[in-house]
């Protein structure tokens, strides 16, 4: 090949990679050929450096139904019902275009769930943006960017009447070149019917349907598997442009088209188009496939056999249908008015040929391109900075006031509530959300087909993750769990978004590393296996990386929609009660990041026996209807939750509380709830949590005009104030 | 009591504007837009929320046009009732059977929340079992929900008694949530057969979604 230098620097492959490639081939490859390699080898595709760490994640118990290695992850709900879900990265397109970026990203990850036969009925999304403070060019982008994100999810989600019905966002200078955006969608199906993947059955038809193929998108997989620079900019081209209309004409007419039983596999096309689907479902069952590729519908005329195999143009789907029904499958994308066109067929030779009016364009043995990328083991190194931090204490820190403490960390925007946001979300349609977004804690929907609930929340918190990977995983997957468990709902299982920098820096692969391990453990002593995931890497601008961040959505199931528990104050004159031991954790707090502006310090033992038996507490407590509300306490400790009840419940509450050392009110002890309960019930639930080994004590009684708090207080209205108006302010300063 | 709810493509509400008539007792048919004729013997037509052909060149612009809406203008002339929720407000006001335009929200941002609004006129047949002044609870979610008319139009609809809801704060007074003009959410026509408003009663059905106001309107197409 002419160039060669060139043409695998412009496609990332290595001289090693091109060998690999001559030995496969036995001859030279073309540059379709060479295009599809570097697609399928490309960090997004193939997982290159990810592989050896996620080998290993729990992945099966008796209600799973599909772990990792379909489009999404399946368990059962029970009534012959199934939830199928999964969550995935946009970042790198989302910091180029942030409207479109996000909006693809929810299109894309909408795909992976219909693909699978499911319609889907809730999206939640964890967001993660630089400094929004200030009135530097690069606050103001930031800024942009928060207000470009949530356009593109609501646009896209509300298109396709799709509930969003929850999430994550925050803030941290580690994201100011590299935005995080992670979709996360759930769908609902019969049990036994369930689509997969898969191209087999020799003579049957491959058939590609929806929008017809551009040159948008052209390398995305490619550009998402690099680093930025300041260069990045040019890479706008390699965005795609998102259509939720089509999307949702797709949407509507795949699920006509799986009531029939024409359907052998179907494969959404989302990074590296055609190519990764086709090698996919081809793949997995050891089959061959023939296409033409000069019958793909184009948007275009003059487009390549290169372009149609890279094209990430969106909402497309690849069809391995049963020989005879291609005019009724047809017929139906037809109605819904899509394109539909049978471009080739399953062989026996299992190699990939491509033709090109007639003419061979490639050819290629499908196993090793698929399964031989390269498997790397990356270098690690245990990051300098950790060591620098771990011994910081809050007492490293000046004294404050916890009044004046309180006052910084209530207005900080990870408290603040995020309407702004979540009112540009449809959250409501389908009729099925009972726990909307604002309402703190898990999103919970009703599942019409059983009469049950599903509640699912997303977390992670960066800074515990930064000072230990390893625990701070663990801490995703335990708050995740926690806050699905505050609604009543038994936790069943997770999916995993994990971004992370520049995975050639081992500082990085580090980080990886012991990330992995934190939600191996944690899934295991949880009994909350992986059933779907992502990999987000080169999360890294100009050499900076962003912190680790394994963003976890966990998924639980209550057995009846009547019985979900709320996380606001009900009565005046009920009481709280606080659940669980408050230890003096201040590692990665927001009371050191809100007030010092640092993240530092260390994170103490984790007690997986303390969190199931909160779990188990909370739902055996509302299943016998002892509890009005239940929260848990995380960031910013007792009072940052207390605020946000009284804020959210429109109620005062006085509490009091003894501790050993003042400043206890912001610590961040994990394993915690605060619940509210009647005078009758008081002791029957005291009695329960020390039957369960918890301790539990009195904290004060709703009611009054403020939130007090030892020497903490502050006016209801003051506090409502902030809580609800601060995000808006923030964000819209520039308009 | 039969009940057609038309879907267009972009329809997203279809299937629960079936479910919450199915609640109240109702046999339900969901209609696709390319039929040239509605199904025989119903008493309600109903254009559900969503976003019919994207909402890509205006909300409701495209669907006006499709072969279903010339048998829904035949249907409302001979003085049946047909609802208009949302995006199906929308359309209604594109091929005239309502008066006024939805235009985009004055805060250029979708909304979604629950709304209170207050009914108005309760003399016809959608809002028979509510009371006039009653403040009901009700979802909204639109980005297009900024009722305009001119002048003179307006006043005939107001002294008509055309302006059925009004979004309005806790206490019953009149709000500007969307720019909406004398903050209205939902009319009729003259006749009093052909309705339309922006929330959604059919997503306030139940308590265990926070509000059951939308029920007592629905029900009033069922007596």
């Amino acid at each position: 090949m002419e160039n060669l230098d060139k043409v695998l620097k412009s496609h990332k492959l290595s001289h090693e990679d091109y060998a690999h490639i001559l030995e496969i081939l036995g001859r030279e490859p073309n540059l379709v050929e060479i295009g599809i390699f570097s697609a399928m080898w490309s960090e997004h595709c193939s997982y290159k450096s990810s592989k050896k760490y996620l080998n290993g994640f729990p992945t099966t118990a008796p209600w799973v139904i599909q772990g990792p290695g379909e489009n999404a992850g399946v368990i059962d709900i029970g009534g012959g019902m199934a939830a199928v879900f999964k969550m995935e990265s946009h970042n790198h397109p989302s910091f180029i275009e942030p409207f479109q970026g996000a909006a693809t990203g929810v299109g894309g990850i909408l795909r992976d769930i219909f693909t699978m036969g499911a319609r889907p009925v809730a999206n939640l999304n964890a967001l993660r943006f630089g400094d929004v403070y200030g009135n530097e060019t690069i606050n103001r982008y930031q800024r942009h960017l928060v207000r470009g994100v949530v356009d593109g999810i609501g646009s896209y989600g509300n298109c396709m009447g799709v509930p969003t019905i929850g999430g994550e966002i925050s803030f941290d200078s580690s994201y100011n070149g590299n935005i995080l955006v992670n979709a996360f969608s759930l769908g609902i199906c019969k049990s036994d019917e369930i689509f997969l993947g898969v191209a087999k059955g020799i003579g049957n038809p491959v058939i590609y349907v929806g929008s017809k193929t551009g040159r948008d998108g052209l390398g995305g997989a490619v550009m998402s598997s690099d680093s930025f620079t300041q260069e990045s900019k040019s890479l706008r081209p390699t965005v795609q442009v998102g259509d939720p209309f089509t999307e949702k004409l797709l949407l509507e007419a795949c699920l006509e088209l799986f009531q029939t039983d024409h359907v052998v596999g179907i494969q959404d096309m989302g990074a590296a188009g055609l190519t990764s689907s086709s090698f996919e479902m081809a793949g997995k069952t050891g089959a061959g496939l023939k296409m033409d590729l000069d019958k793909v519908p184009a948007r275009e005329e003059g487009m390549t056999p290169y372009e149609f195999m890279l094209s990430e143009s969106q909402e497309r789907m690849l069809i391995c249908a049963k020989i005879g029904s291609e005019d009724a499958v047809i017929a139906i994308f037809q109605k819904w008015g899509l394109d539909a066109a049978v471009i080739g067929e399953v062989t026996d030779t299992g190699r990939m040929e491509l033709y090109w009016h007639g003419q061979k364009c490639a050819d290629m043995p499908i196993a090793p391109v698929s399964e031989e990328a390269p498997i790397l083991d990356r270098p690690t190194a245990k990051p300098a900075y950790i060591d620098q931090i771990k011994d910081k204490t809050i007492d490293s820190y000046d004294t404050i006031d916890n009044q004046e403490a309180f006052e910084k960390m209530v207005s900080s925007l990870e408290v603040v509530d995020k309407s702004w946001v979540y009112q540009q979300y449809d959250s409501m349609v389908q009729t099925n959300t009972i726990k909307a977004p604002g309402s703190l804690d898990a999103s919970v929907i009703r599942i019409k087909e059983n009469g049950k609930a599903l509640a699912m929340s997303s977390d992670c918190n960066p800074r515990y993750c930064y000072i230990d990977p390893h625990k701070g995983a663990a801490l995703a997957v335990m708050e995740s769990g926690r806050n699905v468990a505050m609604s009543g709902a038994r936790p069943l299982a997770i999916t995993d978004c994990l971004n992370f920098g520049n995975p050639q820096n081992p500082e990085v692969m580090w980080q990886f590393a012991h990330s992995c391990e934190g939600i191996k453990e944690a899934c295991t002593k949880l009994n909350t296996p992986v059933v779907s995931g992502n990999v987000s890497l080169y999360n890294e601008t100009d050499g900076t990386s962003v912190y680790p961040t394994p963003a976890i959505v966990m998924v639980g199931l209550n057995d009846s929609q009547e019985s979900v528990l709320q996380s606001q104050l009900t009565q005046e004159g009920n009481e709280l009660l606080l659940v669980g031991a408050t230890k003096g954790e201040f590692g990665g707090s927001l009371y050191i990041k809100a007030n010092f502006g640092e993240t530092a310090g260390a994170i103490g033992a984790i007690d997986y026996d303390a969190e199931l038996a909160l779990w188990e507490f909370v739902i055996q407590a509302n299943q016998k209807a002892l509890l009005e509300c239940a929260k848990d306490v995380s960031m910013g400790g007792i009072a940052i939750a207390l605020a946000k009840l009284c804020a959210t419940s429109n109620k005062g509450v006085d509490a009091q509380i003894e501790l050993s050392e003042r400043r206890y009110i912001f610590d961040e002890s994990q394993s915690r709830a605060i619940v509210e309960v009647t005078s009758q019930n008081k002791e029957a639930v005291i009695a329960m949590a020390k039957a369960l080994g918890l301790e539990i004590v009195t904290l004060g009684t709703i009611g009054g005009d403020r939130l007090k708090l030892n020497d903490i207080e502050m006016p209801l209205t003051q506090l409502q104030a902030i809580y609800f108006d601060t995000f808006a302010q923030m964000i819209e300063q520039d308009l | 009591m039969r009940v057609a709810v038309l879907r267009f493509p972009g329809t997203n509400c279809e299937l629960d504007t079936h479910h919450a008539f199915t609640q109240l007792g109702a046999d339900v048919e969901i209609v696709w837009h390319n039929e040239q004729k509605l199904p025989e013997a119903i008493d309600l037509v109903v254009l559900a929320g969503g976003f019919s052909y994207g909402d890509y060149l205006r909300s409701g612009a495209i669907a006006r046009f499709s072969p279903i809406m010339k048998a829904v203008v035949e249907y409302a002339n001979e003085g049946n009732c047909v609802l208009g929720i949302c995006n199906g407000f929308q359309i209604l006001t594109e091929i005239g059977l309502l008066p006024g335009a939805l235009k985009r929200n004055n805060n250029l941002h979708f909304i979604s929340k629950f709304q209170t609004i207050k009914v108005i006129h309760n003399d016809n047949k959608f809002l028979s079992q509510c009371s006039t002044q009653e403040i009901l609870n009700v979802p909204i979610a639109h980005a297009d929900g900024n009722y305009y008319i001119n002048p003179e139009q307006l006043d005939e609809i107001e002294s008509n008694g055309q302006v059925l809801l009004r979004y309005c704060d806790s206490d019953g007074e009149p709000l500007a949530i969307n720019g909406s003009l004398n903050a209205i959410a939902g009319v009729c026509n003259k006749n009093k057969n052909v309705f339309g408003l922006m929330p959604h009663p059919e997503r306030a059905m139940e308590a265990i979604l926070g509000s059951m106001d939308g029920k007592k309107m629905l029900e009033g197409f069922m007596n």
